[in-house]
């Protein structure tokens, strides 16, 4: 008997039009109107690219293996979101410097979350989620109740609006897509992201093949905060505003979105191109039960229950008999 | 360090006691006590539960939220004027409830050998959704009388926290005795030896679920019995809280290795520095982010101690 398998990634986005074509038969959906039906898609898509830039780092983290995770993202978001709206201020030349600020201070948080994992052995899980703790009370002392600053109207254009007039998709989905192929290159066609796959497979034989354990994982927390800053930059490029629940939302499905593009949870197994199919279908699910006006505890319940089906399927872990 | 892994948990404890005397000289009068004690309970409760897990090479994410959920259903169903009846009933529900919650835990992780951190992280959205469900904005709560019950109770002019928690000690101290106690070690340790050895190794992973569930509720019905009224995000942020409590304790996250003496040693010890936190008078903007810090300090501190161990 012959067992057809599709890759992960596949069945991902097979499940995300899946998805979208039950949104359209709901009764606020889009129904019968291609062009209405058109639009939301490319908004859907347009929303995925923020979830997919935040879980890019989730992903690099998950893949290095040993209960890789990183609960300090959506703190992060929020941070460099914050302090991009604040740097900014609605002038054009300051956009760069803020993006380097975000990159630089999500970076310095990853890096410490590394250091307590590596040197510390604290495990990434309890490292992250106490950093997140940390990250949400500086916000609270910087944000001392509320900030003033702006977000560019070069910001507004690359991220909130389409390409032109005439051409109806929106410049953020090029920036995605470009970015996808960086990540493509960094995990397939680098020797960091050969030894991200061999830490994450064995750290005992990666050593003992000369791969810098240590460095590695130091490496891949900062990488991974850096990317949930730049994540944070995109976010309030998009929104406009701040507030200090911005980046919260987007940690679960983050994790959720690299499990259903077929990232093993236990490392060593995965790619982007899974997170950003995960992105989409996450994205569309959030949607959905926003669109049928589902309150945020049965929101919560589906995503918890969408995780758990998902480790189920991709997640068991050998038997002790075996 | 190592043959005392509670050591850590009894200096901070002293430490934190002494600076906690100096901001309150009346610490010790059995009032004072008492009011600190019934605030720590929770905490020691829903600790001692993941204590057990952790020993046994786990971890229960969800704890919190078994606590919110519990919250819920008592603020819901007795409400400010219920009888007590009605209150007795629904504790009985609520340990049912937590018992279930950690045996659904236990199932994925123990019988489909998830794994445990990803699964109970996913169970505790699950759970969290299920008390905002039943509860979506704070408010109930249960008959006041029977809150004072838990507040102010004090046989022999102790408080009812030091009654609770020598009944928690004693059924450790026995379940340690017993070949449950070592399986819990062995289980932890060394999985795949204690299988070889013919420890049910499943059914003793899924029975720590279930006992830190069952914990969890006892945490949830001793808040509300604190609090008086319900908010279905008051367990969100004591999971984490716990986990570190078990750390300070010296029983480590890898499994195997401590107990459940020294992460309630290490609950009190928290809870004592939550005490000094609100008596230092620190600008409420400050708040979150110092008692963060001192989360990281205690979770770093016993890594620390290690890193120079290795040097030496």
């Amino acid at each position: 008997m012959k067992r057809i398998s599709i890759s992960p990634p596949v069945a991902a986005l097979l499940l995300a039009v899946i998805l979208f074509v039950l949104s359209g038969l709901l009764p606020n959906g889009f129904g019968s109107d291609l062009g209405i039906a058109r639009a939301q898609a490319l908004n859907i898509l347009r929303l995925s690219a923020f979830l997919g830039v935040i879980a890019a780092g989730q992903t690099l983290v998950i893949i290095s293996g040993y209960e890789g995770i990183d609960l300090s993202s959506g703190a992060v978001v929020t941070l460099t979101a914050i302090l991009t709206y604040v740097v900014v201020s609605g002038a054009n030349e300051k956009v760069i410097p803020a993006l380097l600020l975000s990159l630089v201070v999500g970076a310095l948080i990853g890096f410490f979350n590394g250091a307590g994992i590596s040197y510390l052995k604290i495990s990434p899980f309890v490292m992250t989620l106490s950093m997140a703790g940390v990250v949400t009370g500086a916000i609270i002392v910087l944000n001392h109740g509320n900030v003033s600053g702006k977000v560019a109207p070069i910001m507004t254009r690359l991220i909130a609006r389409p390409i032109s007039p005439g051409i109806p998709i929106p410049t953020v989905l090029v920036i995605w897509l470009l970015f996808g192929i960086l990540m493509w290159v960094l995990l397939e066609r680098t020797v960091y992201g050969k030894n991200l796959f061999a830490i994450g497979v064995n750290r005992v034989t990666a050593k003992l093949s000369g791969v810098n354990v240590t460095g590695m994982v130091l490496a891949t927390y900062a990488l991974a905060g850096a990317l949930a800053g730049f994540g944070g930059f995109l976010v309030v490029g998009n929104t406009g505003v701040v507030m200090i629940q911005l980046g919260q939302p987007f940690l679960f499905p983050s994790i959720a979105a690299v499990a259903v593009g077929g990232t093993l949870l236990s490392g060593g197994k995965g790619s982007y191109w899974g997170t950003m199919a995960g992105a989409i279908v996450l994205t569309l699910l959030t949607s959905l039960l926003t669109t049928m006006q589902m309150p945020d505890s049965v929101r919560r319940m589906v995503l918890g229950a969408t995780l758990l089906v998902l480790i189920s399927i991709y997640g068991r872990q050998r038997a002790l008999r075996q | 360090m190592m043959r005392f892994p509670a050591l850590f948990a009894w200096i901070l404890l002293a430490v934190a006691l002494f600076v906690n005397f100096l901001l309150q000289p009346n610490l010790f009068a059995s009032d004072t006590l008492n009011s600190n004690m019934r605030v720590f309970l929770p905490l020691i409760l829903l600790t001692a539960g993941e204590a057990v897990v952790i020993l046994a090479g786990g971890i229960d994410i969800s704890v919190g939220a078994i606590v919110s959920i519990v919250n819920a259903i008592l603020a819901t169903r007795v409400g400010l004027s219920g009888s007590p009846e009605a209150m007795w009933q629904y504790v009985i529900v609520a340990l049912l409830v937590g018992v279930l919650a950690g045996a659904f835990n236990g199932f994925f992780v123990a019988y489909l050998r998830l794994q445990p951190i990803i699964t109970t992280y996913a169970t505790s959205f699950l759970y969290a959704g299920l008390a905002l469900f039943i509860l979506p904005n704070p408010g109930g709560g249960i008959p006041s009388p029977i809150a004072e019950l838990y507040r102010s109770t004090m046989p022999l002019k102790l408080p009812l926290a030091f009654f609770i928690i020598a009944i928690l000690l004693g059924v450790w101290a026995y379940i340690r005795s017993t070949r449950y106690g070592n399986y819990l070690y062995a289980v932890g340790g060394k999985p795949q030896a204690a299988y070889e050895t013919a420890v049910p190794v499943t059914l003793v992973q899924f029975s720590t679920y279930v006992i830190s569930g069952l914990m969890a509720a006892f945490a949830g019905i001793a808040i509300t019995m604190l609090s008086g009224s319900g908010n279905a995000e008051i367990g969100a942020a004591m999971t984490l809280t716990s986990i570190t409590a078990v750390v300070i304790g010296g029983t480590a996250l890898s499994g195997g290795v401590g107990g459940v003496a020294g992460p309630v040693v290490g609950a009190i010890t928290l809870g004592f520095i939550q005490n000094i936190i609100s008596f230092a008078r620190i600008d409420t903007w400050w708040e979150t982010l110092v008692k963060a810090l001192i989360i990281v300090a205690a979770l770093a501190t016993p890594g620390i101690i290690n890193l120079f161990r290795r040097r030496e």
